[in-house]
């Protein structure tokens, strides 16, 4: 506790002296309050609170079951977590490869097309005036805030009726219908974009294609990344759109193979009857690890950038 | 045709051209299936034998709101919902004007640890608090022991489950919007703030009367996103009933829609489950985009 509040006094003295810090909005402030206490108390258990599961999920791997059952926080052997993975691998004739593949491959087909549809749709709505412009926007808002499985079960009879499910593009096509991304692009070329610099290019002789992949896709990136990030999360992890369309195993995605997983394998019910699979408590928690560290990756690399990109659309208006 | 109407024309036909590939998806994916799903809602069901029976109109809607399986499936679901929503609001809201006390690295450091449980969601998250909330595996078995569970029997029976998913839809979603929250403060006026300082309001009053207000838009966009994924619900049940036992296959309304099309082949029940849900949160959506600002942008003022 004195470490931190020292930590705390060093920092806010420190950007009281040097101007190129961040303002910190109180420069004099009392040393130790009761409140400043409970406040850097509950912020702390909070972060304990979040920290454990995903500590506890990276060294489960390298532990045996009774050791799980032993130390929950402590480190077992690399030679452990290597065998759960010989296992994993093993799992079904190798289908942990396959799944791994899927993932990849649905998640960037559908996020490669769910932005390239979303860019110029938004850059449309925002620069241009034409008819059905406020019905899409307004299609677009009701969309972003339905629950995206509530239509799910009638698309899988669209798509059964053209005779595509199980395939590839029964997962990544409705995924790519992406009006959040609309909605984030809109915003974000309707208060950043200075209209007049596509008059002036236009007053230039540019073709709208040419105004459009010159100034606004360019002057657009960081809302483009911001697109990726978050329609890579949402296919990465999307479980019930493939669930319903995909029955054959070796088509699965990593979040519904998983599924299968722990729900077909004993591996969480030791107790429901023996089994010779050797899919126990390390090998599902090193599956959990693989289909989460993809996003944590996401999450670390996009961190900062989040904050920023978030607000700069949504706070302008 | 003059000059202008011939330049609207063109105009109107650029926009459309750039709006395309997200229209058909909108249409593809969007629309059709919606009213697929209100079309074979009202069509007569059809029986194992193949024959319809029944007359189009609401025998679809009859059945579901009759079905012993619905009106639990509403109350699991509202329950849920109940537990999970304030607890969200509240939370993300407290951490964020915690964090805004005093914005610095550590408060980085710590956005940055609440916001990393948000990788692990769905099927992940059912595995990882499986182990959590096991008696016999979990870190926090001190914690568990001392309020009485000693196994996972004694943790995973039906009535906790929607406490359950609340606290995985809580962890997995909270950090996420306490950077939301977070950097809505930071539009706060520092002016406003200090005035309010000099004329001798606490923390406390401030966090409270000065600052929530001013983010209360995104509160009302948080309540109606929570609300529809509360909605939606379907892995968390499935799975816990698959490897615990507790619950049903019926658990949650996607789950019994579900159930309707794939273990009973009843599409049109399948589809008055999708409808139900459809409008349930078209209302709310409607509600909130016409009371809040939220959408208003400079192109349409």
């Amino acid at each position: 506790m004195t470490a931190v509040r020292a930590r705390g006094m060093s920092s806010a003295e420190k950007s009281g002296g040097s101007g190129h810090r961040q303002p910190t909005r109180r420069p004099a402030r009392p040393p130790v309050t009761p409140l400043g206490v409970l406040r850097l108390l509950v912020l702390f258990g909070f972060a304990v609170f979040c920290a454990v599961p995903l500590i506890w999920l990276v060294l489960a791997p390298t532990k045996s079951d009774s050791q799980l059952a032993s130390g929950p926080l402590s480190f077992g052997s690399f030679h452990r977590a290597v065998l759960a993975w010989h296992h994993l691998a093993d799992y079904n004739g190798g289908v942990m490869y396959r799944w791994m593949l899927n993932s990849a491959y649905y998640s960037i087909s559908s996020v490669a097309l769910s932005v390239a549809a979303a860019v110029p749709a938004a850059y449309a709505l925002a620069t241009m005036t034409f008819r059905g412009r406020k019905l899409i926007l307004s299609l677009t808002l009701i969309a972003m805030v339905l629950p995206a499985t509530a239509v799910v079960l009638p698309l899988f009879l669209e798509v059964n009726a053209v005779h595509l499910t199980n395939t590839a593009g029964s997962v990544i096509l409705p995924a790519a219908f992406f009006p959040f991304g609309v909605y984030l692009a809109y915003v974000y070329f309707s208060t950043s974009l200075p209209k007049e610099l596509l008059e002036a290019a236009r007053i230039d002789g540019c073709g709208e294609l040419r105004v459009f992949f010159s100034i606004a896709v360019p002057l657009a990136k960081p809302v483009l990344a911001l697109l990726i990030f978050f329609s890579f999360v949402a296919n990465w992890t999307n479980y019930f759109l493939p669930y319903v369309m995909l029955s054959n195993d070796k088509a699965y995605n990593l979040p519904v193979g998983l599924g299968a997983l722990i729900s077909g394998t004993p591996a969480l019910k030791p107790a429901s009857g023996g089994s010779f699979l050797p899919i126990t408590y390390p090998e599902a928690a090193l599956a959990g690890l693989i289909v989460v560290v993809p996003i944590a990756i996401m999450f670390l690399f996009f961190q900062r950038f989040l904050v920023r990109g978030l607000l700069s659309g949504s706070v302008k208006s | 045709m003059n000059k202008a109407s011939a330049r609207s024309v063109r105009d109107g036909l650029t926009a459309w051209g750039f709006s395309a590939p997200y229209l058909l998806l909108l249409t593809v994916f969007g629309l059709i299936p919606a009213g697929y799903a209100i079309y074979e809602s009202l069509s007569p069901a059809v029986s194992y034998t193949g024959e319809s029976h029944g007359s189009v109109g609401l025998s679809n809607y009859r059945t579901v709101f009759h079905d012993f399986r619905f009106w639990p499936a509403v109350g699991n679901v509202g329950l849920f919902m109940v537990i999970w929503v304030p607890v969200m609001v509240v939370g993300s809201l407290l951490f964020a004007l915690l964090l805004h006390e005093k914005v610095g690295r550590f408060s980085g450091v710590m956005r940055l640890i609440y916001f990393l449980p948000g990788a692990v969601t769905g099927s992940a998250a059912v595995l990882l608090w499986y182990f959590m909330l096991d008696p016999q595996l979990s870190p926090f078995r001190s914690q568990l022991k001392s309020m009485g569970y000693k196994t996972g029997n004694d943790v995973f029976t039906a009535g906790h489950l929607a406490p359950i998913f609340a606290l995985i839809a809580f962890t997995t979603g909270v950090g996420q919007w306490i950077v939301i929250m977070f950097g809505a403060l930071q539009s706060v006026p520092n002016d406003v703030i200090e005035a309010a300082r000099i004329d001798g309001a606490g923390s406390v009053r401030i966090a409270l009367l000065i600052k929530l207000p001013l983010v209360s838009k995104y509160i009302t966009y948080m309540i109606i996103l929570c609300f529809a994924a509360a909605l939606q619900i379907f892995v968390e049940p499935t799975l816990f009933y698959s490897i615990t036992n507790a619950g049903s296959n019926w658990w949650s309304l996607n789950q019994l829609g579900y159930s309707y099309a794939f273990q009973q082949g009843q599409f049109g029940q399948a589809a008055t489950i999708s409808v139900v849900l459809l409008v349930v949160s078209s209302v709310a959506a409607l509600i909130f985009v016409r009371r809040s600002s939220f959408f208003d942008t400079e192109v349409d003022s």
